[in-house]
């Protein structure tokens, strides 16, 4: 499920051109049976998380209560109503890596970041995820940074990720 | 004509390992050598073996390279595609026997297998339908528009007796007759590619290395039941299977195998995909289409089942991608040929995903009724590093754990329903005597209870109440009598939850319970882990193999080790944090975990 972060709220600064990006993406979904899954899908996809002011767009666009639209956004882990950090951390945490020691990968990812899952550094830098079996499970134990996958890893090679960043 | 043909692993395990970079790696350097009219470089899904990976294979001579990085493509193509040596260096080493294997195809990891739903896995560019279509492809589809009326098509698919490869092994063709049978002329195809048990990813690579074969199918369940549209329901942690399921419906429909008036026979049928969201309920059917209508996916109580009233209201068939899989074969070789695979009840074969700990983890599809102890010890290679056995968990959150005792059993769906298990969708981890099965039982819960719809109240606080039983058994802090509570309570959510994910919840804990009770007990009684995982009864003890050279005193962050030079130091239990750091930087194995 989608949290709600207790500790910042930072103010949304969504753009001029976000905006008309967003109008433009939820007249294809107004007709559209079923349109609001695929409507948040690319309204993340433009803003990079889902405030409340775009689920409001969303909400006005497609005919929809803000609640029954907030309703799917909390419903589902992948929509985010907090913005996350520059680089994205994700820790595996599927069956075969959590037997080869993810759990150990995360508490390190917590320990040298001192955030929680979910949160993000207070410079924005790196948010951290703990996902589901992401399906490279031959290379467990496996975390990601954004787009690139770091395997077959043991704790003590964190601080050296994260310091490439 | 190619002399040469370069196939590129692209399936997500190797792609993670760079094999993209791999790919145009080798278009560089034939390109460099001016042999780009002779060799042929494609990018096909997963192999299968993908602990190796990157792995690539070089015909006509068949050689599998393993563990590729992008430098090793320089000798690759200046030795055996120019002076036509095989790179000895690169490839298979045996995982049991260690002798080196040429082609993937001789190996005992693929020897043993039968591929009908991976067929084309590995084999194909899964982003040209040339190659499929090259491979038999549509000729299933062909066949049952212009040669077959629909109740013939069902007939065929309830003969086979396939069973449905998600997880629930309800037969294929009972399920495509009872969608048949229900009123309207309005009805929808649906595929179930939300593949959400961790550690499988059978579907995963279907999708990414034989999208037509899906399609296809869907196009002939559509019209064998009269359905005019079909939705795949794709989990958006798979993005590389919804960019080559969307190519392939592009292609499809250019070749006119998709849209209207398909092939001049007047059928019509449109396919869409919809991507979730990152919820597991969502692979219970009712939750599914709930998400495809665009709400939350929560489940409903059946009846009405989907065949009747489902997706939008209209009658809904809805099968899992491995499922569909098989339909073209056995449209095109008979349900004879497919009954004559499997056992009595479980026809055909079914795909594994091996994974933990386990030498060759990857995929593997063999024929139902093969003894587990086949696919751990010949085609998984056995257990790494000189462990032993301990459990197979199959089937995942929703599954159990087998035991060495019944390693023989041949699997099936009966079989493993017996003993206290589940097929599945497929999932198939093995566990070392370095696992512990209440933190295995612990680590499944908290799934469970995350991904919980909340729905209803067995389900929601029921896998709560169950975490929490099995969190007091990890800190030492349970009783025999909240061993037997935990018990109860476990069929209580069993009987009395709503959809398949409460009722199946409990069966990591039951058949922990059933198999490993000594190790509850253990746990409790004596506060103690025997595989040394939890880490509220774990201790670090420095042994006799102490130099004394304080490595360990250093690196502790509470100051918990104390010694002087040169001689056996010793840990303050006290002070210990149990972080570990110790046991990681011990250059003499000293420091032992109790």
């Amino acid at each position: 499920m989608a949290s709600i972060n207790k500790h910042t709220k930072v103010p949304f600064n969504g753009t001029a051109e976000q905006a008309e990006r967003l109008d433009k993406a939820l007249e294809g979904f107004k007709k559209m049976p079923g349109g609001l899954m695929p409507a948040l899908q690319k309204a993340q996809e433009i803003y990079g998380y889902l405030p409340i002011e775009v689920q409001t767009k969303v909400a006005e666009a497609l005919n929809l209560s803000l609640e029954e639209v907030f309703g799917v956004s909390t419903f589902y882990s992948q929509f985010t109503l907090n913005p996350s950090g520059k680089y994205k951390i994700g820790v595996c945490l599927g069956t075969a890596c959590y037997v080869k020691g993810a759990g150990d990968l995360v508490d390190k990812v917590k320990e040298v970041l001192k955030i929680e899952a979910g949160e993000c550094t207070a410079d924005g830098k790196f948010s951290l995820v703990e996902t589901r079996c992401i399906g490279c499970c031959g290379l467990a134990p496996v975390i990601t940074v954004n787009e690139d996958v770091y395997g077959k890893l043991t704790s003590n090679q964190i601080p050296g990720i994260i310091k490439k960043y | 004509m190619y002399k040469s043909t370069i196939l590129v692993c692209g399936g997500t395990g190797c792609h993670s390992n760079k094999s993209d970079l791999i790919f145009d790696k080798f278009q560089e350097q034939i390109k460099k050598h001016g042999i780009e009219d002779d060799v042929l470089v494609v990018m096909t899904g997963c192999f299968g073996l993908c602990a190796t990976g990157p792995v690539v294979i070089v015909y006509p001579e068949g050689a599998f390279y393993n563990g590729m990085t992008v430098d090793d493509v320089i000798e690759v193509v200046e030795e055996h595609l120019i002076k036509g040596r095989i790179v000895q260096r690169l490839l298979h080493e045996d995982a049991k026997s260690k002798k080196i294997i040429k082609a993937l195809s001789d190996t005992e990891f693929y020897q043993k297998q039968t591929r009908v739903a991976l067929r084309n896995c590995g084999v194909i560019n899964p982003e040209d339908i040339d190659e499929y279509i090259g491979k038999d492809g549509y000729q299933a589809l062909i066949k049952v528009l212009t040669e077959m009326k629909p109740e013939e098509v069902i007939e065929i698919v309830k003969a086979s007796g396939l069973r449905g490869r998600g997880g629930g092994g309800f037969p294929t063709g009972l399920k495509w007759q009872f969608t048949y049978n229900a009123p309207g002329n309005d009805k929808v195809v649906c595929c179930n590619a939300d593949e959400g048990d961790p550690g499988a990813f059978m579907d995963r690579s279907i999708l990414e290395g034989d999208p037509h074969a899906v399609i296809e199918a869907m196009a002939i369940a559509a019209y064998a039941i009269d359905a005019r549209k079909g939705y795949i329901y794709v989990r958006a942690e798979y993005p590389i299977a919804v960019s080559r399921l969307g190519i392939a419906i592009k292609q499809a429909k250019e070749y006119g195998l998709l849209g209207k008036n398909i092939l001049n026979t007047g059928f019509d049928f449109d396919l869409e995909i919809r991507l979730g969201a990152g919820a597991f309920v969502c692979g219970e059917e009712t939750a599914l289409m709930a998400s495809i209508e665009g709400r939350r996916g929560e489940p409903r109580p059946r009846p009405p089942f989907p065949a009747t009233k489902g997706l939008f209201g209209k009658p809904t068939l809805l099968n899992n991608v491995e499922t569909y899989a098989n339909i073209p074969q056995i449209i095109l070789n008979g349900p004879e040929w497919f009954g004559s695979m499997g056992t009595e009840t479980s026809k055909g074969t079914k795909v594994f995903a091996l994974g933990g700990k386990i030498v060759n983890t990857g995929l593997v599809e063999i024929p139902m009724g093969t003894p587990l102890r086949e696919i751990v010890e010949n085609i998984g290679g056995g257990i790494p590093n000189g462990k032993k056995f301990k459990a197979a968990q199959t089937g995942g959150p929703s599954g159990g754990c087998i035991p060495a005792s019944l390693l023989d059993v041949p699997i099936d769906y009966e079989n493993l329903a017996k003993i206290g298990s589940i097929v599945g969708s497929g999932g198939l981890i093995i566990m070392d005597e370095d696992n512990c099965m209440v933190d295995i039982a612990k680590f499944f819960l908290d799934f469970t209870k995350d991904e919980s719809c909340g729905k209803c109240t067995p389900c929601r606080i029921g896998t709560k109440r169950l975490l929490e039983y099995l969190e007091k058994i990890t800190k030492g802090n349970a009783t025999m009598q909240d061993l037997d509570e935990m018990e109860a309570l476990c069929y209580y959510i069993k009987d009395n939850s709503l959809c398949g994910l409460g009722q199946t919840a409990p069966n990591p804990v039951l058949s922990t319970l059933k198999y490993f009770r000594d190790e509850y007990i253990e746990h409790v009684q004596n506060k103690r882990c025997p595989a040394g995982v939890c880490k509220d009864l774990l201790h670090y003890v420095i042994t006799d193999k102490c130099t004394g050279c304080t490595l360990c005193a250093r690196k502790c962050p509470v100051n918990a080790i104390t010694g002087t030079v040169k001689e056996k130091h010793v840990i303050d239990q006290d002070k210990c944090i149990k972080c570990g750091v110790c046991f990681d930087s011990c250059r003499f194995s000293a420091i032992e975990k109790q």
